[in-house]
């Protein structure tokens, strides 16, 4: 699925890489706190989440994250968004909150966790 | 190649600078990109620890050919029972940590998932270390 489509599903708005809207991912994983993303992500993700500080994006490098999507409306401020132009990371907001977010988007055909197996 | 790192304590600004810096060297160099980011991520955990638990402390990356050794070195409380730490889930995190999105107890055995090797010694109000090395050329 390409982050355009992404974007329309959630009815959500760019904040940053929006040139990059043509990428296409395979997994989305919703979670807010940060160390469980570090624990179980495995693939190349779409991160939803509704936290929002300087280490979700951080993070999101670290684990070659592209794509991040805050929900229930969370914008993200002018200090992330310029962390984000640097580390080449598209930023999304959605109205939505998380539970109708991540259901939208698997329902729409988006549906591997992208997370290793959990025993 | 031998680099130090400072970790500041409780700065969650800083924390994770250093993993961010060692993951574009690494990357520079050519080693495998899985490789890579098992690496930064058991880097960034460790950072995270010492900023957040040890009170601060250091970081000393070692490379040769052999392999990539990390040694995290902090004189805080310590750690009175390591495989308590050691379980999933287990955390002493405060509340304004776990607004930041850490404190899920997952750190130290995401550490030990993503390294070929991890040590801990740890004294109690004295400090600890943990040791974490990957090996290369061998496959793991
Ligand atoms: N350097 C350290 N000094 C003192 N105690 C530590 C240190 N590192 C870890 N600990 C102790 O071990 C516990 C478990 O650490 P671990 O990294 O697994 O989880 P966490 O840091 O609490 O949460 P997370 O890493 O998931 O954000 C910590 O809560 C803390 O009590
Ligand atoms: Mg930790």
């Amino acid at each position: 699925m390409k982050v355009r489509e992404i974007a329309e599903i959630l009815d959500a708005a760019f904040f940053a890489g929006e040139e990059f809207a043509d990428l296409e991912v395979q997994a989305a994983c919703g979670a807010d706190l940060m160390s469980d993303v570090m624990a179980f992500v495995k693939e190349r993700v779409v991160l939803l989440t509704g936290l929002m500080n300087p280490q979700v994006l951080r993070t999101a490098d670290l684990l070659d994250i592209k794509v991040v999507v805050f929900v229930r409306g969370k914008k993200p401020t002018n200090d992330l968004i310029e962390i984000a132009k640097e580390t080449g990371t598209i930023l999304l907001s959605t109205k939505y909150s998380m539970f109708l977010a991540c259901g939208r988007l698997y329902e729409a055909g988006l549906r591997n966790g992208g997370v290793r197996e959990i025993a | 190649m031998t680099l130090h790192f400072t970790i500041p304590a409780m700065d969650f600004s800083a924390a994770g600078k250093a993993s961010t810096e060692v993951k574009k060297l690494l990357s520079s160099i050519g080693f495998d990109s899985s490789l890579v980011k098992r690496v930064a991520v058991a880097m960034y955990e460790g950072e995270m620890n010492v900023a957040i638990h040890g009170g601060g402390g250091q970081a000393e990356v070692n490379l040769d050919p052999a392999q990539i050794k990390i040694r995290f070195i902090d004189h805080g409380p310590g750690i009175a029972d390591i495989d308590l730490a050691m379980t999933e889930g287990y955390s002493t995190a405060s509340e304004e940590v776990r607004s930041m999105g850490f404190g899920a107890g997952m750190g130290l055995p995401n550490m030990k998932r993503n390294a070929d090797a991890l040590e801990i010694s740890s004294a109690v109000n004295e400090g600890t270390t943990v040791t974490l090395v990957w090996r290369l050329g061998a496959v793991s």
